[in-house]
């Protein structure tokens, strides 16, 4: 069974982004990028299924410009077999993304999608179910656990009050959470021998999509401000500031 | 111009979450008609009618639509969606599940989490974890949103008398099956609705101590929530994890216990109106963000607000 599992280049978790003074976009000069958390437990859980002899190809797929590549050998470095870029100048909106994974799904018929649940800079929750539409394939989103058995995967998803399992008929998509699974570093020896591996490069035109734009983001800026608070000495004094003060308890 | 709202509900109540959603609808200033899709979900219909400001309650009861499997949903939503300008739903688990489905079945780009109306084609909706707004335009025909309930207050869920009208078309895609649910029942108020909510994280050490939060919330009538550290440690369940990729809250009141805040926490639960946190560590970045801070042992400042509340 193939696995196919899409990843993006972000800018790293721990960097706080800031609008840029003229609001035209967020300035993201001289900032860490890295792979989306959340692609990184997909590829992980693919080479886990690997591993465990369920998988028998994984495949890294990352939609942007060349620079995504280091996001692919990372994924390529973590276990994942082959890649493929999907070259755009830029970034490009989750529809058109789900509409060009779509196309190497044609290509390469896996068995099993996997991406993450969100892109941590543009916060959309779309891709993976965009996708399943487009492929006609069902969707576990938002998984803490993911099970194959012949012809089926089993997938408990993390809901509102707890957890749902749903079984999907394969080929199926799955989007990943936090609780899915806990990736591994990449070891030296694994992110040399990354640098040998395949890695393929199509152009939108290859898969049949015509890259088009259905949203323009018109400006960016900061959030509203909080106001500086206070420390309190004591509990006392919190009770007292909550009650009199700020009034939200009585 | 019109627009469908998206129920979110469990078969037997309507959620605040869609009148929420109404109230975003309101903002745009179209005509509003909201879809129930469920089984035997009668009594939700029922109430979706008596929402102010709604003009007809579409329902689809159905099997194929008990456990809202995305794959059917979507398929329902598409086609009745079609014969409207927007289509809206609240940015709950739930409806993010199946929404993104529907843009791509109707060929549109979904706009996420919303917390603005700036004109018909005009949103705004935060990104970057909360850290940057952005103002987004859209070219299609055709608008699919879900909205940040925290950004709008509740429509009236009385007083409206909307037609019910029920909607024949079942849509299975056999593409899934549910299998089964574990989730958990509580008597507290829900994290994204309660107007007070406490929160614990690492600092709590494990998910006896969590017991030490119950107090309080029961005292103020409290949710409680947690941070990913405390969840993932396995202390609490998932969906209490609030923040950028768990639940969003804009509580009146919100205590941040033995949370340091980090930027995926602090997106989850800036918009609150008052926040206090508690933490020993006193260069908590927590703190840059409560208006009341408490540099204490959690062990010992629990027990005492407890007993003053
Ligand atoms: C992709 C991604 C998504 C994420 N999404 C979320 C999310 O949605 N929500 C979220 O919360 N996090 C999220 N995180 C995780 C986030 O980055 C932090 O790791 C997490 O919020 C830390 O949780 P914490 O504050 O409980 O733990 P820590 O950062 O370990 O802080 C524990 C705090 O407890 C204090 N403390 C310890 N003992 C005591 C005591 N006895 N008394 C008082 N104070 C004490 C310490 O001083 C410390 O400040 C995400 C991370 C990633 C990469
Ligand atoms: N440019 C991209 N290249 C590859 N995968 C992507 C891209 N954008 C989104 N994805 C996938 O879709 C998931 C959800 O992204 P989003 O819908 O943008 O929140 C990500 O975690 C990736 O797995």
């Amino acid at each position: 069974m193939k696995v196919l599992v899409a990843v993006k280049r972000v800018v790293d978790y721990n960097v706080k982004v800031r609008a840029k003074a003229d609001g035209s976009d967020v300035d993201l000069n001289n900032v860490k990028m890295a792979i989306n958390p959340f692609c990184e437990i997909a590829v992980e859980e693919a080479v886990r299924l690997k591993e465990a002899g369920i998988a028998t190809e994984v495949i890294a797929v990352s939609v942007g410009d060349k620079s995504c590549q280091e996001q692919i050998r990372t994924s390529l470095a973590l276990g994942a077999d082959r890649g493929i870029q999907v070259e755009t100048g830029g970034s490009v909106e989750p529809l058109v993304v789900a509409k060009l994974l779509k196309g190497v799904i044609d290509k390469e018929q896996p068995q099993l999608v996997i991406l993450g649940k969100q892109s941590i800079d543009g916060d959309n929750n779309q891709t993976g179910q965009m996708l399943g539409a487009l492929a006609n394939m069902g969707q576990g989103t938002f998984a803490s656990e993911v099970v194959v058995e012949d012809g089926h995967v089993n997938v408990t998803r993390e809901i509102d009050g707890g957890l749902q399992t749903v079984r999907l008929t394969l080929p199926a998509i799955v989007t990943t959470d936090l609780r899915l699974n806990e990736p591994r570093y990449a070891s030296l020896p694994n992110i040399m021998k990354a640098k040998k591996k395949q890695l393929d490069v199509y152009t939108p035109d290859d898969l049949g999509v015509a890259v088009t734009s259905h949203l323009t983001q018109v400006k960016v800026e900061p959030p509203a401000e909080r106001k500086a608070g206070i420390k309190v000495a004591d509990v006392d004094e919190l009770v007292d500031k909550l009650k009199n003060e700020a009034k939200v308890i009585s | 111009m019109s627009t469908l709202v998206i129920a979110e509900h469990d078969n037997s109540t309507l959620k605040v979450s869609t009148l929420n959603t109404v109230a975003a609808a309101q903002a745009m200033g179209a005509d509003i008609d909201i879809l129930v899709a469920g089984a035997n979900c009668g009594a939700v219909a029922t109430a979706a009618a008596a929402v102010l400001g709604v003009g007809k309650v579409l329902v689809a009861d159905n099997a194929a639509y008990e456990h809202q499997l995305a794959e059917n949903i979507s398929l329902l939503v598409a086609e009745v969606g079609a014969g409207y300008d927007n289509i809206l739903a609240p940015a709950t688990p739930n409806c993010k599940n199946f929404l993104p489905r529907v843009a791509a079945l109707l060929d549109v780009a979904q706009i996420s989490d919303i917390t603005s109306v700036e004109s018909a084609d005009t949103f705004q909706r935060p990104i970057y974890a909360g850290n940057v707004i952005a103002t987004v335009q859209s070219a299609d025909a055709k608008k699919v949103i879900t909205v940040r309930t925290t950004a709008y207050d509740a429509a009236p869920g009385e007083g409206g008398s909307a037609t019910i009208e029920s909607l024949d078309a079942v849509h299975d895609a056999g593409l899934s099956s549910f299998v089964r649910e574990e989730v958990a029942v509580s008597d507290r108020p829900e994290l994204t609705s309660a107007s007070v909510v406490i929160s614990g994280g690492r600092g709590m050490q494990n998910g006896e101590n969590f017991k030490l939060l119950d107090g309080i919330a029961d005292k103020l009538g409290a949710a409680i929530g947690a941070s990913r550290a405390a969840v993932d440690a396995g202390f609490v369940p998932n969906d209490m994890q609030v923040g950028q990729t768990g639940k969003i809250v804009a509580p009146d009141l919100y205590i941040a216990v033995g949370i340091s805040g980090a930027i995926q926490h602090l997106a989850g639960m800036k918009d609150s109106k008052v926040i206090v946190a508690i933490n020993k560590d006193e260069d908590a970045p927590i703190f840059q963000v409560a208006d009341y801070g408490l540099v204490a042992d959690l062990f010992e400042a629990l027990p005492e607000l407890e007993a003053k509340l």
